[in-house]
């Protein structure tokens, strides 16, 4: 089963994740990374792990396991 | 099932753009293309100054800092000595076109047989968002405070309609960021380019328009929301020019 893989502190909370996910899974969380972010969270009930937050990641936060 | 999708590993450390910099996007695109077409081992990337100088020690392929704005001239010769590596020349809208304009336009003249990768996002990022050629009118920046005014300076450049139309180059393109399936077809476009490269049918050249929150004063999504709106309209997207491979 596909799953995405998120590390929280590569995060600069730019949103385009967010804005291009087709499931709407992705939200920020309420606390903060390392960096000072609030980072992007995967809902895994939702994800179907199709790779768009990848695609649209400038920091490559997301990770998609085979 | 879907495939597994990982950063490729010749990409080390994250780079410190800013945040929703359109930068780390086409540097993954870069990397994803050389990594497919099995060019890891033996690919050169001419870096500029700008931005794109954080790039030092995050690529752990050969990579080559020219002075300001001459990467066209340093690619040539690199490509000269090496034919058979892959030469990229990886360069903001400053650096390759208002710096070194001559050194871009020659080694387009003479159809050297490398790639260039110019990533537009209309200033000079790196100083502070001064304005550049392809500043668009009545751009608000560091050195047009009232916003562009194109009865001084000029209208925006398009240079890869400049080189596809006078110069008998291999491939010219223009792509963008703003959604997934852009970003798609500008890696597809990248990956074209660096074919032509490898195939020996001569120079390429690919254009970005990139956003650039920090210095547009917007956020991420607005600044996406920009090029769409803004930039698109002036800067056509999609292919220019493709003499096809051998």
């Amino acid at each position: 089963m596909s799953k995405v893989i998120v590390s929280k502190d590569k995060c600069k909370q730019c949103g385009y994740c967010v804005k291009h996910c087709p499931k709407q899974a992705i939200s920020f969380s309420a606390d903060f990374n390392s960096s000072g972010f609030k980072y992007a969270v995967v809902d895994d009930s939702k994800c179907i792990a199709c790779g768009m937050c990848y695609t649209t990641c400038p920091d490559g936060v997301f990770e998609i396991t085979e | 099932m879907a495939k597994g999708k990982k950063v490729p590993e010749k990409i080390l450390r994250q780079v410190p753009f800013c945040p929703g910099c359109g930068h780390g996007i086409i540097v993954r695109l870069m990397m994803e293309c050389i990594e497919e077409l099995g060019y890891n081992d033996n690919v050169l990337i001419g870096k500029p100054v700008g931005c794109a100088s954080l790039l030092d020690n995050a690529l752990a392929v050969d990579t080559f800092t020219g002075a300001h704005g001459r990467n066209g001239a340093s690619m040539t010769t690199i490509k000269r000595l090496k034919p058979d590596m892959l030469v990229v020349s990886y360069q903001g809208d400053g650096d390759a076109y208002n710096i070194g304009f001559s050194e871009t336009m020659n080694a387009a003249y003479r159809n050297e047989k490398f790639t260039v990768i110019t990533i537009n996002n209309g200033n000079f990022g790196m100083t502070g968002g001064q304005m550049a050629w392809t500043s668009m009118p009545g751009q608000v920046t560091a050195t047009s405070v009232n916003g562009r005014n194109v009865e001084l300076s000029g209208m925006p450049i398009r240079v890869p309609e400049m080189i596809a139309s006078s110069f008998d180059t291999a491939y010219v393109a223009r792509g963008s960021l703003f959604t997934p399936a852009e970003i798609k077809k500008t890696k597809s476009y990248i990956k074209k380019a660096m074919q032509a490269q490898i195939d020996g049918v001569g120079h390429s050249l690919v254009e970005v328009l990139s956003p650039c929150p920090t210095n547009w004063g917007l956020t991420p999504l607005a600044s996406m929301e920009r090029i769409v709106n803004e930039l698109v309209p002036y800067f056509p997207l999609g292919e220019i020019k493709n003499k096809g491979g051998k």
